[in-house]
């Protein structure tokens, strides 16, 4: 049951279809690179053709068999006085023979689409997820996650149906109807345009019925979205609602929404109900038609025109035409609806195609992070195993890994009008333990994505050991780089993997002290199954438990630089005394970048920034802040001023 | 299951109904049209009389006129019912979730009762709008058009007995065979969709762990078995238009044989058997016939999977609230005195778990109560019992010197305010959120409140002040800003009781203390409670209770808790570490 709800929210889903459905313009090209994911199946792809032809050869071949039948078999059988069967025998043999080959060619076909479609989908899946993951923050600054979860979901679903339904159906639709139309010709030219005439007539009715239903259907998917938006948020508000006894306001605006819905939802539903009726029963219009005509055509003897050459109407011709008349008529409303799902899953492609099309982190880094041995005279020699030292190798040269890390006059802003930091200069010496305060919104946090190049600065420098960070390659900037933040994201999987998550060959032990270190040990016990319990969703774990374990998990990293983002403010001060005795014992000689809002956490820190609308304005430890007066002293005394 | 869902249907019951009559004269025509097509062909083209033509022409065409109205008027009687039953159930679940209680809230789940409310009433909507109409339509045209077909050719008609097992037979073995690994495909589908979801919102920790190529093979992994599984299912199902053209064709050369024979015997006279005119029909049923038998295969398929969800939403809407009003429930709360005697606490069913023993607390009216204790202590659970939103387990609460359980539950709660740790803005101006708090509150109140919060300042400094639009989850204030709105709004409430469950974390010391002054200034008379992390937040309490884990260790004045308490001391000096304070 718990897995069933982390399906995304429809609402998230609304979102492909109503841009589809309101004519967004197209990504160009989407078709023709949509069509590359089928390249690598072409050969398949020949067969499959080569295959709904035959289908559909055997589909038409059924409609023009009654006729021969009447005409060639029984008619002439009628006139003979001791019927011999034969010939009769050897037709219905010849059919068989034809049809199995259109069974058998259909179940080729079908199967082959369908795990080509899954194929393809998954390919897509793939290439969409691992474009995530190397997409810069800013592009999930700027989604949300319905919007993205909506390319996993409703854009990757519109496509299976089209692979591995509409097109083959379209393509089997469109042969059938030009072998009919063929075959109708050949019957009769004079019929065959009245089923033309009629046809643009039908085509007119259906396209008005479904340009409104489409109007109605895009009401009615931002009428979900909004109801389903509505209900979102009043029950992930619910405890509120409750304790404000809000219950009745709450009703009665839902009950608005509600109904405004259920009108929409009728209406559009109506519209497409009504589709098929309509074209059905307009089919006998022309039915009744064709037979007045035809008839009329047999009785008053008019010279019938058709590709066979100029005769008199048969009875069996006519027969015949009035079956492929139904034959022509049918496919039409399956070729409109099956258009309308092609147009969708354009849409679709065509926003996944965009998300392909992000532009990636951007990394130019050269040096890298390597692991070393150091001998007595200081000699450093790379090596492929842990030894615990590490150094930058730019090119040949290797340089020691200190923690060094050096801000000089960073301005950054995340949009090019609005500067968030100004001028920015930090100089953290290896082992400095650096402190940023400052109010919600001052620009603490920023800083350290800066550090490890979340995002990248407008002006200034950042050098790591006096390397500008731009020149050292991410994924080693980031492995030197431990990150514990506020929001503590944890996987689904147990405790044991969510803390090896820091470092992967860890063992047990490694991490289990680990947990130890952050205080986490105790309670993990305490759970249903110690370090093998399951964590899903919330999990059962208080926000100060996640905290923790989010603390034993860059504890196992065992990174020479950290950062630590409010890591403790959901961890009582008892506990958080506690973690912070660990962590100082394991941060001893690295350095360590500490936002906190409790000033006390702080206060031995080396260096305290005081922050301050995106610039420091006070800098210095604790006795020389105290002693200056400033801001820092305000804030400290603040809770004491009004004793 | 399905009598209560069908209980909620209600109004549109006329429609319900009517759509299976409608439907049935729809599918009536549609056999007879057959029929008459026939006789078209028989006596008017074949006997070559355009009268007869024309007679049976207008018939068809009076028929068909008849079977478009009746189409049309199903179509839309069906999609009012099912849209009517779907906006009732989701009107009344969500009714019913209302009257839900924390207890039966932590049972389901959020996530839960949203995906109940959204997705499953869509899969039951699109299964009503399905029973109704083409429930209907299939073995109706089944029935009818055997019977058309056994009246022209009861011998013939045999064909379709031959056929119909050997398509169902398919039909079924196809269904059996694909249930099992459709179930699986969905629930690999929603971990795909846990692992991208988890992604986008750590992708911070994957970024900074590096952790990227673990995450692509976690994906690719769900990613594969998707591949696996559904095209397996596909497989098989990819045999269901061959199966069915395979009995299509399979009848017609039967019929055709069959047919012919019989028409030359009868020397094509329709009285003395088999004509043309009736080959071609007979021909046009048995592709009636079949497909209404397909699409029964596929009722049966569609509704098997909106059962889950049917079930779901019933379960929902069978929950019962477990707090209800007293039977002669008091509704004045004489003051804002609080008592807990002897009270346990445990949350459901886990009642060997308990998370408070034997709290003995007496709060006197306009007391301000300071609450610590370390992570887990039960803090929170221990001042939810105040408005009742638990309801003890053994014990009791009392409030103004009467049990909780005696008042009239809204009167109660609208005198004890209470913010919550995870609190909630909701999307709408500010103004229209502090307006929770009391609907009737005028400008000048709303100000009053905003300035003993200190969230006047800032809501001063936004360009549009009051009617600054809050968006979804106040995710466009800051958290302090959040929390000090949250206490204005429970302000407005004017309560006797006011519950601080660590609200003011985000705020910095100094606003903390301005707030707290103001408190004690601006309303002596209410009973305040304040869970807080720092100490100095509740240092000039007039009692402190120290918890810890579900036991009071300790209660008194913050002097008082210095010499007696460890627990406090070292909380207290854990903050103020290196301090030198004395000298403000």
């Amino acid at each position: 049951m718990n897995s069933k709800e982390t399906r995304p929210m429809p609402a998230g889903r609304q979102r492909g279809f109503a841009a589809a459905a309101g004519g967004q313009k197209l990504k160009p090209g989407t078709i023709k690179r949509l069509m590359s994911y089928l390249k690598a199946h072409r050969l398949k792809l020949v067969v499959v053709v080569f295959c709904i032809l035959i289908s559909a050869a055997a589909s038409v071949a059924s409609s023009l068999f009654l006729q021969v039948l009447i005409d060639d078999y029984i008619q002439p059988l009628l006139m003979e006085a001791a019927p011999v069967f034969g010939g009769l025998v050897s037709i219905i043999g010849t059919m068989a023979a034809v049809f199995l080959a259109g069974v058998l060619a259909s179940l080729f076909y079908s199967r082959t689409m369908a795990v080509m479609a899954q194929s393809v989908l998954k390919e897509i899946r793939d290439e969409m997820f691992i474009k995530m993951q190397s997409l810069p923050l800013k592009f999930f600054d700027t989604h949300t996650h319905g919007d993205v979860m909506s390319y996993y979901t409703n854009d990757a679903d519109t496509l299976r149906q089209m692979i591995s339904q509409s097109l083959p159906n379209l393509f089997s639709s469109l042969v059938s109807m030009v072998a009919v139309f063929l075959s109708m010709v050949h019957l009769s030219i004079w019929l065959t345009l009245i089923v033309l005439v009629f046809t643009g007539l039908l085509l007119i009715a259906i396209q008005n019925i479904a340009r409104k239903s489409g109007q109605y259907f895009i009401r009615q998917q931002r009428s979900i979205a909004d109801v389903n938006g509505y209900i979102e948020e009043m029950i992930n508000g619910q405890k509120v609602v409750k304790v404000f006894c809000y219950e009745e306001k709450a009703k009665q605006r839902f009950g608005v929404k509600n109904e405004d819905l259920g009108k929409t939802m009728a209406t559009a539903n109506t519209l497409a109900n009504i589709l098929m009726p309509v074209t059905g029963n307009l089919g006998y219009v022309l039915y009744v038609v064709l037979a007045v005509v035809g008839g009329m055509m047999g009785i008053v003897g008019i010279a019938n025109l058709s590709l066979g050459g100029e005769e008199m109407l048969t009875l069996g011709t006519i027969a015949s035409f009035l079956t492929l008349s139904r034959n022509f008529i049918n496919p039409i409303a399956q070729v409109s609806q099956q258009l309308n799902s092609v147009i969708m899953a354009m849409a679709g492609a065509s926003r996944i195609f965009e998300l392909l099309d992000e532009e990636a982190e951007e990394d130019q880094g050269q040096v890298t992070l390597v692991n070393v041995h150091e001998d007595a005279a200081g000699e450093m020699t790379e090596c492929e195993e842990r030894t615990g030292h590490w150094a930058w190798k730019d090119g040949e040269k290797l340089i020691p890994l200190r923690g060094h890390i050096d801000l000089d006059e960073v301005d950054f802003g995340y949009t090019d009008d609005e500067l968030v930091l100004h001028d920015i200069c930090i100089y953290a010496e290896p082992g400095q333990k650096v402190a940023l305060v400052g109010a919600t919104g001052a620009g603490k946090t920023t800083i350290t994505n800066l550090i490890n190049r979340f995002y990248d600065i407008d002006d200034g420098k950042i050098r790591y050991d006096g390397i500008n960070i731009n020149r050292i390659r991410k994924f080693d900037l980031r492995r030197s780089l431990g990150v514990v933040l506020q929001d503590v994201n944890l996987f689904t999987g147990t405790v044991m993997e969510n803390i090896r998550y820091g470092r992967l060959d860890a063992t047990d032990e490694e991490c289990i002290a680990a947990a130890r270190l952050a205080n986490a040990d105790g309670f993990i016990r305490m759970l249903p199954d110690g370090y093998d319990t399951v964590l899903e969703g919330d999990g059962g774990l208080s926000q100060g438990q996640r905290q923790l374990i989010s603390i034993a998990r860059a504890a196992v990293a065992d990174p020479p630089v950290m950062i630590l983002d409010e890591a403790t403010s959901s961890i009582d001060t008892r506990t958080e005394a506690i973690v912070q005795k660990g962590m100082d014992n394991l941060m001893h000689g690295r350095t360590v970048f500490v936002i906190a809002h409790r000033l006390s956490t702080i206060q031995n820190a080396d260096v305290i920034m005081v922050m301050d609308h995106g610039r420091i304005i006070e800098r210095g430890n604790h006795e020389q802040l105290i002693a200056k007066k400033g801001r820092y002293y305000q804030l400290y005394t603040g809770a004491f001023e009004l004793e | 299951m399905i009598k209560k869902l069908a209980l909620h249907v209600r109004e549109y019951k006329k429609q319900a109904v009517l759509t299976p009559i409608l439907v049935i004269g729809e599918v009536v025509l549609e056999i007879l049209i057959p029929l008459i097509m026939a006789e078209l062909i028989d006596r008017g083209i074949d006997g070559g009389s355009m009268p007869e033509i024309v007679k049976y022409g207008v018939a068809l065409l009076i028929a068909a006129l008849f079977a478009l109205i009746f189409g049309v008027a199903a179509g839309r009687t069906s999609a009012v019912a099912a849209a009517g039953f779907a906006k009732n159930l989701r009107g009344d679940m969500y009714d019913h979730v209302q009257e839900f209680s924390f207890a039966n809230i932590d049972k389901f789940s959020t996530a839960s009762i949203v995906t109940r409310l959204t997705t499953d009433i869509t899969n039951v909507q699109m299964a009503f709008q399905m029973l109704i109409r083409i429930a209907t339509r299939a073995p109706g045209m089944l029935v009818f058009a055997l019977i058309a077909s056994f009246k022209i050719d009861a011998q013939l008609s045999l064909v379709f007995l031959c056929v119909m097992p050997l398509l169902l037979l398919g039909l079924g073995l196809m269904i059996r065979a694909v249930h099992p690994i459709f179930n699986r495909v969905f629930k690999t589908y929603d971990k795909l969709n846990n692992v991208v979801q988890e992604n986008l919102a750590g992708i911070r920790v994957v970024k900074s762990f590096n952790r990227q190529e673990h995450e692509i093979g976690k994906f690719s992994g769900t990613s594969q078995k998707i591949f696996l599984d559904f095209s397996k299912a596909e497989k098989i199902m990819a045999f269901i238009n061959p199966l069915m053209q395979f009995c299509m064709y399979l009848t017609m050369l039967l019929l055709s044989w069959l047919g012919a024979r019989a028409i030359v015997a009868s020397g094509n006279d329709a009285a003395l058997g088999l004509s043309t005119g009736e080959l071609i029909s007979l021909i046009t049923y048995s592709m009636q016939i079949l497909m209404s038998l397909m699409m029964i295969s596929m009722i049966f398929v569609m509704l098997t999977m909106a059962r889950a969800s049917g079930e779901r939403i019933v379960e929902l809407l069978d929950e019962q609230s477990d707090l209800h009003d007293p039977g002669e429930p008091v509704y004045e709360v004489e003051d804002g005195s609080i008592d807990f005697d002897h009270v346990h606490f445990s949350y459901g069913k886990a009642k060997d778990k308990e998370v408070l023993s034997d709290i003995d607390l007496h709060i006197k009216s306009g007391q301000t109560v300071g609450i610590i204790g370390a992570t887990g202590s039960a803090k929170s659970s221990l001042v939810q019992l105040i408005p009742r939103l638990y309801d003890v387990t053994d014990g009791c609460v009392k409030v103004g010197g009467r049990d909780v359980r005696d008042y009239h539950i809204e009167s109660l709660r609208n005198q004890v305010a209470m913010v919550l740790q995870k609190n909630t803005l909701f999307s709408g101006t500010i103004s229209e959120n502090l307006r929770w708090g009391n609907e009737k509150a005028t400008d000048e109140e709303l100000r009053h409140a905003c300035k003993l919060a200190c969230a006047d300042e800032f809501i001063d400094s936004f360009e549009d002040g009051y009617e600054t639009y809050i968006e979804q989850g106040g995710s466009n204030v800051s958290g302090g800003q959040k929390q000090r709105l949250c206490i204005a709004r429970a302000l407005l409430k004017k309560p006797r009781i006011l519950i601080l469950d660590d609200s003011t974390s985000a705020c910095d010391m100094k606003t903390d203390a301005m707030i707290r002054k103001a408190f004690r200034e601006e309303i002596p008379e209410t009973t305040k409670l304040i869970i807080a992390q720092r100490a100095a937040s509740v240092q000039d309490a007039d009692q402190i209770v120290v918890l810890d884990d579900g036991h009071i260790k300790a209660v008194g004045t913050h002097e008082e808790l210095m010499e007696s308490s460890d627990i406090y001391r070292e909380v207290y000096e854990s903050q103020n570490r290196g301090g030198g304070l004395g000298e403000q």
